[in-house]
């Protein structure tokens, strides 16, 4: 800083310089903070957020069905998988698969598989009981699902997504 | 300038502007290639501020279009929605709000501005008309944004203000109908109000690159009116000018944030915030602060084709100013007698506003038509006349000799300057 009045120290460096820094930096810090509400307003608002669970009846699915619920927007299978879908979901833990994951990991009952029915390569919604192993296929672009909803052949990347979500008792599951 | 001879002629910038010149054309506009003259004061900050305000205005609405339904049962809602639910949607409809106050309060001292030291005068006639059409653009925009919160405000002021058009003789009921698209002020009116309300800021901001433009073909005008006479009249506006205007900027965001932050619903109406109602008129019905002037002189003239010929030829009377006042001289300062004549004018304007939110009975009826009576006679008697009549002071020889220290003349009109 200046030492030698307001015309400039040893070093070239003059008390103006310090002023025109300070005002920069100043109006850099208050543009940024005016800019945040604009940007921070096409995040989900609080009526959305408050949307973001939902509680579902599972007391009128029977075994080998599947339902399929909006959560957030977007579809979730809830699955009651039979012993035969169960079994075959098992013995492929030790397949070679894309995105490997044990059938064990993405449930939290055996016979309840709950997942995104997204489509993890573009975001369509698969078709149940369909494709080369009986769990989902996606007809946009043809990947294929076992029934522990792992990605077995196609151009998905990921295993459908498991969400959160507890049961809340042997009937009702919250997701979310 | 070619991009060959500019200054922009080194590095990335150089190549640039020597195939796309827009840094000379900047530096031409508001940089260091534009030469301003070096007397201009603190009112010739409003032109920037105006256009500061336009930008929030758009900004902010674009923003607000986002999360707004212009829908007759959704609208009010949503506006709620806005206020309670997005992320900082209560500040930006606040800012959106009051930012359409500040526009009216920079543009009236703008205005205000241009009376006082002539700048409609030879040769800125036209660059004076572009600012009007702005005006103009700016009250439809105003009102029109102001009827989309679908609150009893909104819907009974976009009843009153289209129901001016049915006093047009003949054809004024199909125009009216034509303008609701239906019987009544109603969803289709609504979604084309929201629509126009949308277009209208970008068509300002088109009209305001041709007022920039008329503005630069003969420079500002400045505090004493006269005409640069060279280089020595004259500095680059950037930096001086741009650092004066930041600086302007700077003071106007404090008002600004002290009105959105501390009494965001002061200029506002509180049944606004009541539903649209068809069946029931709110008791007491006023317009914005900015249209009270007009809002008066419409209900100062006891007939209805008159009253709507008065208070839209209140505005299109600017459009012959520079013809109805007859003094060469553009300065006030150097006209004495039309300098307390313009100071009567804006008592006269504030008499008005002041009017046009009291009830149109009693005293302020009377007080209306007196003021209406004579923003009418100011413009059409006083300014011919006193142009004729009026003696003005010597006029300064240049506008760097007061600024220099000329003669006795000089000293006397840079001490006003320092207001």
């Amino acid at each position: 800083m200046a030492t030698s009045g307001s015309n400039g120290g040893a070093d070239g460096v003059v008390r103006r310089d310090f002023l025109t820094i300070a005002a920069g930096a100043f109006t850099a810090v208050g543009v940024a903070a005016a800019i945040w509400p604009f940007v921070h307003q096409m995040n989900p608002s609080a009526d959305v957020l408050a949307l973001s669970s939902t509680e579902v009846d599972i007391s009128k699915v029977q075994a080998g069905q599947a339902i399929t619920v909006l959560w957030r927007g977007k579809p979730v299978f809830v699955r009651h998988r039979t012993e035969a879908e169960i079994d075959a979901a098992r013995r492929d833990d030790t397949a070679s698969l894309p995105d490997p994951q044990k059938d064990a990991d993405r449930v939290k009952k055996a016979e309840w598989l709950i997942t995104l029915g997204v489509c993890t390569h573009l975001g369509c919604v698969p078709l149940a009981f369909q494709g080369d192993y009986k769990g989902w296929f996606c007809p946009c672009h043809g990947s294929h699902y076992d029934t522990s909803g792992r990605i077995r052949k196609g151009p998905a990347p990921r295993n459908l997504e498991v969400p959160q979500y507890a049961f809340l008792n042997d009937t009702r599951v919250k997701i979310g | 300038m070619s991009g060959i001879h500019s200054k922009f002629n080194k590095g990335i910038i150089g190549w640039i502007d020597y195939r796309l010149p827009i840094f000379t054309i900047l530096d031409d506009m508001v940089g260091t290639g534009y030469p301003t003259p070096r007397n201009l004061n603190y009112w010739w900050n409003f032109g920037s501020l105006a256009g500061l305000c336009l930008v929030i205005q758009i900004v902010t609405g674009i923003v607000l279009a986002m999360h707004y339904t212009p829908h007759v049962d959704l609208a009010f809602a949503s506006v709620e929605h806005i206020m309670r639910d997005v992320n900082y949607g209560w500040l930006l409809r606040y800012v959106h709000a009051n930012g359409a106050s500040m526009f009216f309060v920079v543009v009236y001292i703008h205005i205000f501005r241009g009376l006082y030291f002539g700048s409609y005068k030879s040769p800125r006639e036209v660059l004076w008309f572009l600012g009007i059409i702005i005006f103009l653009l700016m009250m439809a925009t105003a009102f029109m944004g102001y009827v989309l919160p679908w609150g009893q405000m909104s819907f009974w002021g976009a009843t009153v203000i289209t129901n001016l058009f049915s006093a047009i003789p003949v054809v004024g009921d199909y125009i009216v109908t034509l303008l609701w698209g239906g019987f009544s002020v109603d969803n289709p009116t609504l979604n084309r109000f929201f629509s126009l309300h949308y277009l209208l800021p970008f068509a300002i901001a088109a009209v305001v690159v041709l007022h920039i433009l008329a503005l630069h073909q003969h420079g500002s005008n400045n505090p004493l009116g006269i005409d640069a006479n060279g280089p020595q009249d004259k500095i680059p506006f950037h930096p001086y000018y741009t650092v004066k205007d930041l600086f302007g900027i700077a003071v106007f965001l404090i008002f600004f944030s002290a009105l959105v932050f501390y009494a965001p619903n002061m200029l506002g109406e509180v049944d606004n915030y009541i539903e649209a109602n068809p069946l029931v008129t709110p008791a007491h019905i006023v317009p914005e602060w900015y249209f009270l002037p007009f809002y008066a002189i419409l209900r100062s003239i006891p007939d209805k084709l008159f009253g709507v010929l008065a208070m839209f030829g209140s505005i299109l009377l600017l459009f012959v100013l520079p013809w109805l006042d007859t003094s060469r001289v553009r300065s006030a300062r150097f006209r004495p007698v039309f300098k307390v004549f313009f100071y009567v004018f804006i008592a006269d304007c504030v008499l008005l506003l002041v009017c046009g939110g009291k009830p149109p009975e009693g005293i302020w009826l009377i007080l209306g038509r007196i003021g209406t009576a004579y923003y009418f006679i100011h413009f059409l008697i006083l300014l011919p006349v006193i142009g004729f009549w009026e003696r003005p002071l010597p006029l300064p020889k240049s506008i760097s000799e007061p600024v220099l220290g000329g003669g006795k003349p000089a000293a006397a009109v840079a001490a006003p300057a320092k207001e």
